[in-house]
């Protein structure tokens, strides 16, 4: 459904954007209907900037971006524009910013409806509204009328998610979705991401969060400034995984259970089997070795 | 016993009345312990740990004693705390990056702090290269700005600064939260790593990741809606935890290693009351599963074996 081939970004910094930075390096990847993909990186990996060049917030310097067959960066025009936004939606990291505080919540909806649904009679819309609602498990009555203030990160976030399935999406770009809500309701989000894959969504899952992206996720992505170090199903790249630097990550991963000790003890007891790494040709490149079935490793950056 | 809290109440005042921050929370912390404090955004722990150094304009300390090393630690004479700050008790703020005035290099910063602080820079100046190595920065950081420095790095600078004066209680206040998973780790260890060199005595680490405290922390203390619901070894209240509360917290934690295919989380229904006027007895009641009808008194909080202590009618 939504495929990325060969996918740069480089920004221009600098007083005078004579500088460049390479924030997406030769990125390939695949998300298909009612599947779950993890982007997981540490800051400056480039994982918010692929998933803001999937929603067309930012183009990229190379590479194809294609859903459905179409390649996005040719969408030009506000009507086509809106055509996309209708199958691809996002929501990001902090909710309380998502919503003019003057209005009332429930406000996003209307404003979907004003734009893509104007000849819905207002007895049908309610019924949307409410089956919209009922997805995301919010009771009505204690989110519409209400004000942003008047809601907890949770519920708001809820809110956003139960606005994007108004719409007809067939892919969700959640960058960094629950990074802001508390430990007790984080998981409710989460389920509520499974829910809709079972619906058959596709869900682009931006996360710098380990744990979590092991609790959603069918395959995983782990990407290292802006290359992608190891990708695959997610089972096989946490339980196996070949890059030193997704080891180096998993072992510093905080668990519930176990301490940095015992891991760092269990690593040295067992070390696992290195992996001859591919080579990048030149700069720009990043190859990715299969090693298993659907299973890949990229370059070393030191 | 290095602290020793005793039914501590702290108030916002608002125009709307007063939120009851913190409702009577009593711990001790012993010499060489560092303590997590978890719970929930809105909970009060961020509360506790200014409380305990300094209360802004907003916050009125209502009633409660603090003894740190058997004095009495005089939170609500903002002045009579002066001498205590730094040299006593001091605290890494949540916000690390910013709380570095970017018109000043590094070194110089702190030796205004040290000045102000009526310290001599120069006499100090051979610890504070040792302890900026110990921590893996080079000294010539002394000479940078603090916009030259990364996230990491910037957090580790203020570490080194509010530990310089080998203060007897630390407060840490979510300072790992901003940070990658990599350079977690190496806060969180060198935190563990000055408290085992004496450099503080005890130390209370607030954080909402509770795999986290679990890496370094002697003992959790969590807090529910201004109160305390558990307190207890880390290893007790990971394992196993005796408050409802508790119980429902640590299961709804997604780990590594679990996939939504063995077996779905469950989070906590409901939110926590609000502290404008908090709802009488427990205050957890609404949301937990075991609640009867003696929840509608409020549970004292009970040692029910040694070093666990915990405020819920079903553990007593």
């Amino acid at each position: 459904m939504l495929e990325l081939s060969h996918v740069h970004k480089v920004y221009r910094v600098g007083a005078f954007g004579g500088g460049r930075l390479r924030a997406v390096r030769d990125v390939s990847l695949t998300v298909e209907p009612g599947e779950v993909v993890s982007l997981i990186g540490e800051s400056g990996s480039g994982k918010s900037t692929l998933g803001k060049m999937v929603l067309g917030l930012s183009r990229p310097t190379g590479g194809t971006i294609t859903f459905d067959g179409t390649d996005i960066t040719t969408i030009r025009g506000h009507a086509a524009r809106k055509e996309y936004y209708r199958r691809v939606q996002g929501v990001f990291q902090d909710p309380f910013s998502c919503f003019n505080p003057i209005f009332k919540a429930d406000r996003v909806f209307e404003m979907i409806r004003t734009s893509y649904f104007p000849g819905v009679s207002d007895a049908d819309w309610r019924d949307r509204v409410l089956a919209a609602l009922a997805t995301v498990r919010l009771d009505p009555g204690n989110v519409l009328g209400k004000y942003p203030h008047q809601l907890s990160g949770g519920q708001l976030q809820r809110v956003l998610i139960a606005r994007a399935l108004l719409l007809d999406i067939k892919l969700l770009v959640a960058d960094e979705i629950i990074s802001m809500l508390d430990a007790s309701t984080r998981i409710d989000v989460l389920n509520l991401l499974s829910d809709l894959k079972e619906r058959g969504l596709g869900i682009l899952f931006v996360t710098h969060d380990l744990s979590l992206g092991n609790y959603v996720s069918d395959k995983s992505v782990i990407l290292r400034k802006g290359a992608v170090a190891e990708m695959g199903p997610t089972l096989r790249v946490f339980e196996n995984p070949l890059h030193p630097y997704s080891r180096h990550l998993l072992s510093c991963v905080p668990q519930l259970h176990r301490t940095w000790a015992e891991v760092d003890a269990e690593l040295a007891a067992n070390p696992p089997e290195d992996v001859v790494l591919p080579v990048a040709a030149d700069e720009e490149s990043a190859p990715l070795l299969e090693v298993e079935e659907g299973h890949f490793v990229g370059i070393d950056q030191g | 016993m290095t602290l020793r809290v005793n039914d501590l109440k702290v108030y916002y005042q608002t125009l709307r009345g007063d939120v009851h921050a913190l409702d009577g929370v009593t711990f001790d912390l012993a010499d060489g312990e560092i303590m997590g404090l978890a719970g929930e955004s809105g909970c009060g722990k961020t509360t506790l740990g200014k409380s305990l150094i300094r209360l802004d304009s907003r916050m009125r300390h209502v009633g409660g004693t603090i003894d740190l090393d058997g004095k009495d630690v005089p939170i609500a004479d903002d002045d009579a705390m002066v001498p205590l700050r730094y040299h006593e008790i001091s605290l890494i703020p949540q916000y690390a990056m910013s709380a570095l005035n970017p018109t000043r290099k590094i070194g110089r910063m702190i030796n205004e702090l040290l000045r102000s602080r009526g310290v001599r820079p120069a006499d100090i100046s051979q610890e504070l290269t040792r302890r900026l190595e110990l921590v893996g920065l080079d000294a010539d950081v002394l000479n940078r700005f603090p916009i030259e420095l990364s996230g990491g790095m910037k957090q580790r600078v203020v570490m080194v600064m509010a530990t310089l004066l080998n203060p007897s209680l630390l407060i840490a206040d979510e300072v790992t939260s901003a940070l990658d998973v990599s350079t977690q780790r190496s806060v969180a260890e060198s935190l563990v790593e000055f408290r085992d060199r004496e450099y503080v005595k005890s130390m209370v680490f607030v954080t909402h990741d509770i795999s986290l405290v679990y890496q370094m922390a002697d003992t959790i203390m969590v807090m529910y809606a201004g109160r305390i619901a558990e307190k207890a070894p880390a290893k007790t209240i990971i394992n196993a935890p005796r408050h409802p509360y508790t119980q429902m917290l640590i299961s709804a934690l997604p780990e590594v290693g679990s996939t939504m295919e063995q077996g779905r989380l469950e989070g906590i229904p409901g939110t926590p009351p609000g502290l404008l006027n908090p709802p009488t007895g427990c205050r957890f009641k609404d949301r937990c599963p075991m609640a009867f009808s003696k929840c509608s008194e409020q549970p004292p909080l009970l040692e029910i074996e040694p070093g666990h202590w915990a405020a819920c009618w079903k553990t007593g």
